[in-house]
This record gives structure tokens, sequence and C-alpha cells, in this order.
């Protein structure tokens, strides 16, 4: 097992991936995108709960994807819980930077755990991958507020 | 020597040409030499462009060395060359493909580019509401949405013949889908996500008696079996020059002449015309009717050498080497741990499509790369086909037939360490 493939699936993603957390739609969400990874058919869907002083109260997600996405999706939901949007969006900042630019030292007191993705930067073909779940949050959080189920 | 020494001679040199050498055959190709990760390269995405042998990177550089002028139009000696060595191609491609006649060979960019033109210049002319287009639930994008965009601008309908779990075409439902309104079939001969060899001779037959045109896709058939259009009865065959060892940007459309000449031009500019006013203008003769603009000349001199490369080496040669190595993989594939084959057609070349049990394709392609081994994952251009199956991307391991047991070893090896590092 290489070294890099080893950094690529560290625990922590491994972890993810056998146990998404927040895999579910959120009860009552008020904002929601679909992310759609053309290239290898990926699909997620996220879905949040957004209060009036625009803190994300609960956000999950569903759909099928590999490992390193799929983690990817589930780490952020941990992330951005409790967070405000700007924050959450500010966060998205950083981790982008991390999987993309090889010179870039991420904050990592803000990223915490999310330092897990800090492998993909080897694999240009996987930053998508890591990506996509980010991308699909901020569209939810720009989607215009969704009326609440009456079910 | 006696008579009986020198036939016998004679004999053994022939049997040793007849006998496929893969190290040899290994040899022409440079990048087969390399290395990926600090790991000997396993090439096994031969599916999605086959490697080039030295000689068609020789042809190319050779030409634009020596020979480089733009055709059919100088009068100088180098454009001479240049325009002989262009159609002395076009022969050879006849020959490799069957076809009558070299005039009814168009050089296009690759099958996409020769499916388009033929979808605009012959169907969408002829298409009326209600009209149907044929294809399969097997085809590549590239067989279908050139259709799609031809019946969407005329009210027709395309039609889909269904297959079944093992990845077959269902030849009885295909024959009730064709009816009066049927204009056009289009069939993949092979299918470059499962592997499955169509009966394209039987079906073609099928539409013919019923006087409907029919286009053969033979992308993934050329670099694997021998063609001959002629035998197949078909009206179009399309192929791709990068599929088949040649040069990126090159492929060949094969049309009947009666039918080509009926048609009109795909693009216009120069080369296709006889001569132009302001009022009108009035087309060259097939096939330069359908080669507007300077052709990738350079290519189509590659892709000539590809096809010599080809025939030196002999298909029927090829096609028993691949079939039992084939054979060998789908078994070695089949038997991993955890693997799911996608598709299990009774005839298949060229490719394995499989999945593993709770491993996304991504992660194993990328697992597997970390060993030199190069394998594709995704839908393959072929999403109904993922849909079919209620998968979204499978991996898929795609030979030639300068690939080895070895490297099918190297590919089983490889994914026994999804399985480490995923447990």
């Amino acid at each position: 097992m290489t070294f890099e493939l080893r950094e690529l699936y560290q625990q922590t993603i491994l972890d993810h991936n056998r146990a998404p957390r927040n895999f579910r739609v959120v009860e009552g969400a008020n904002r929601v995108a679909e992310g759609y990874n053309p290239l290898c058919g990926d699909k997620l869907k996220v879905s949040l709960r957004v209060d009036d002083a625009d803190v994300i109260e609960d956000v999950g997600f569903v759909g099928s994807g590999c490992a390193i996405s799929k983690a990817a999706a589930s780490l952020m939901t941990e992330a951005v819980k409790g967070k405000t949007t700007k924050q959450a969006e500010d966060i998205f900042e950083d981790f982008h930077r991390m999987v993309t630019d090889a010179g870039y030292e991420p904050d990592r007191k803000k990223l915490g755990k999310l330092l897990a993705f800090s492998g993909v930067k080897q694999f240009p073909a996987r930053v998508k991958c890591a990506s996509l779940p980010w991308h699909t949050l901020k569209a939810a959080i720009e989607s215009a507020n969704v009326p609440v189920s009456t079910e | 020597m006696s008579v009986a020494q020198v036939s016998s001679t004679h004999e053994r040199l022939e049997r040793a040409a007849s006998v496929f050498d893969v190290q040899r055959v290994r040899r022409d190709f440079p990048i087969l030499g390399t290395s990926v990760n600090g790991k000997p390269l396993v090439y096994l995405d031969n599916a999605a462009t086959a490697q080039k042998p030295q000689a068609v990177i020789d042809a190319v550089s050779r030409y634009y060395a020596n020979d480089n002028a733009n055709i059919h139009r100088g009068v100088h000696y180098l454009s001479e060359r240049a325009t002989a060595a262009y159609e002395d191609v076009r022969r050879r491609a006849q020959v490799f493909l069957g076809a009558g006649e070299a005039r009814e060979v168009v050089f296009v960019r690759g099958t996409t580019d020769a499916i388009n033109l033929v979808a605009h210049s012959y169907v969408r002319p002829r298409l009326e509401a209600g009209d149907e287009v044929v294809i399969s639930a097997m085809e590549h994008h590239s067989n279908i949405v050139p259709w799609q965009l031809a019946c969407g601008e005329r009210g027709a309908r395309l039609r889909v013949v269904p297959m079944t779990q093992a990845g077959e075409l269902m030849l009885d439902a295909y024959e009730e889908l064709l009816n009066d309104r049927t204009k056009m079939v289009a069939l993949g001969h092979i299918s470059n996500a499962l592997g499955t060899v169509n009966p394209i001779k039987e079906m073609v037959r099928t539409a013919k008696e019923r006087g409907i045109p029919v286009l053969v896709d033979g992308a993934q058939a050329a670099p694997h079996l021998t063609i001959d259009v002629s035998d197949l009865g078909c009206d179009f065959y399309a192929v791709s020059g990068h599929k088949m060892f040649g040069p990126t940007g090159t492929g060949l459309l094969y049309g009947r002449a009666e039918l080509l000449e009926a048609m009109s031009p795909y693009q216009g500019g120069g080369d296709m015309i006889e001569t132009v006013s302001f009022e009108r203008s009035t087309y060259a003769r097939i096939p330069a009717k359908f080669e507007a603009g300077t052709p990738n000349i350079a290519g189509v001199v590659g892709l000539g050498a590809a096809i010599d490369y080809l025939l030196s080496i002999g298909r029927a040669s090829i096609a028993k080497y691949e079939s039992e190595l084939l054979q060998y993989a789908v078994e070695a594939i089949g038997g991993v741990e955890g693997i799911r084959l996608v598709g299990t057609p009774r005839e298949r070349a060229g490719v394995v499509s499989f999945l593993m049990e709770g491993i996304h394709p991504h992660d194993v392609g990328t697992i597997v790369d970390q060993e030199g081994v190069a394998i594709r994952t995704g839908h393959h251009c072929a999403q109904p086909v993922m849909d079919f199956y209620g998968i979204a991307a499978t991996a898929r391991a795609s030979f030639a037939f300068y690939n080895t047991r070895e490297e099918v070893d190297s590919l089983v090896t490889a994914l026994g360490k999804t399985h480490e590092l995923f447990g």
C-alpha cells in the first residue's frame, strides 16, 4: 500500500464511508440542493434547516458516491451543524484550497477533522469527489427558502 | 536445396508468422515499457483509447518531416505526395472494412463524427413526424444523442431494443419494433460498457429485409474483429482511428455509394465543392463531398500505418489470442472475492465490467492505479446501461492484443489491495 494511498484513505474517511453521519433528509428542511457529477454519475442531495439568525440547525445528505464523496459529505454535515451559513461557506473556502493547492497551509483549527482530506490534493481526479458535497451545500444555502412540507 | 526443403522452410516461416508472439508485439508499443507510480504500466483501458505502435508514431512524424503539404489543390511536388499518401490510405481502409469501392470510405474525426454525419445528412432530411429510429439499450451516448437530436427536430420517435440481464439484445423484441415508420436502425457492434458482441449480421438482415437502412457503430469492433461491411450488408459502418491503434481525431465512415450520393453535404467549405458562386454552389463527388476543409492528413497517414500494422499481425490471430485472454480475464476477475460481473454475454470481446461489493468503482480505480494498473471507472458514456442495472458506475478492464495473462494477474492482485484498505 503506497503512502499516498494511506494519506488519501485515512481512517477517518474509511470510518465515515462505512457509517456516514447525518445520512438522512432533514425534517422541516428549508434549503435543499442536488449535486451531480456527470463524470462518474455520483448523485447527492443536501438538505438544511436554517433558522432566522442564519444558523444551520440541522443538515443531512442522501445519495450515492465513492468513499471520498460519501465521507466528505458526512464530515461536512458534522462540521457545519450549528454554524452560520457564512461560517460554513468560509470553511468550504479553506477546505477547497486544501484539496487543490499543494502549497497551502490550511487553518487547522477551522478545519478540524476535515484535515483528513489533505491527501486528496495528490489525486487531482478525486478533487471533485471531495468537493461535490460542499458545492451542493453552497447551492442549498443559496437556494430560495423552500416551503416546509406540511405533512 | 531441394524443392521439398524449400517448401518446408517456407511452411516453417509461415507458421512462425502465424504464431502470435505477444512479447514481440509489445515491443512495438513504446508506452508499454513505461512505469506508472513506480510500477510497470498495465494498460487495461483500451476501450477508451488504444496505445500506438512505433510504426504509427513514425508515420505521423515522417509525414511532417518529409511530406507535409495541403492535399487536392497544389500542383507542386509535396502536395502531390501528400495527396497520394492520403488517398492511398483510403484504398487500404477500403480493404480493411471490406468495402466495394474506395469512394465509399469517408475520412472523419471519429465514430461520433461519422454518426452525426449520417444523422444530419441522411436521416434528418428523410424523417417526418411520427417516424421512428431504432437503437439499442446498450448504445454509447454517441449512438443515442445524434438520433435524439434528429428525432426531436422532426417530431420523430426513438425506439430502443431492450436487453436481458446478461447484457444481450432481445431479438424478438427488435423484430417487433421494426415497422413502416422505421427510417433508420443504428446498432453498436460491440458494447463498450459490457463487451457484448451483438449478432449484428442477423440484425442487419432483419432490417434490410424490411428495406430499412442500417448503421453499425463499430468503434469497439475495429480493434478486435475482422470487419467486412459487404458481408454484413449494412449501409453505414463507423469506426474511430484512435481505438484501433491510430491517431486521435481520425475515423472512417463506410457508406454505400448509392446512399452517400443521395445525401446532402454535412459541412460546407473548401474541398467539398465543384463550383462556387454567390448564387449557388455545386458539390464535389463522394467522398470529397463530406470532407470539407483541410482534413487531418497526418492523422490519416498514421491511421494507414495502423491498418497496415493490424493486417500484418492478422486479425484472425488477434481474435484468437484475445478470446483466450478474455476468457482467462473473465474467470480471474470473476473469481476475486466480492466481485460481481456486470453483463455476462455469451459472445464477448475486449471488455469486462465489474463491481466490488461495498467499494465504489472510483475507489477501486484509484487503488489499482497506484499499482500501475489503468482501468476505467464510471458510466462509460452509457448511462442508460447503468440505469438498466440500477447502478451509477462500474469498473471496467478492457483489453487489446498486447495485453497478457500476467497483466490480468496484476489487476487481480491490485484488486486484492482494495480489500486490504477497505477491510
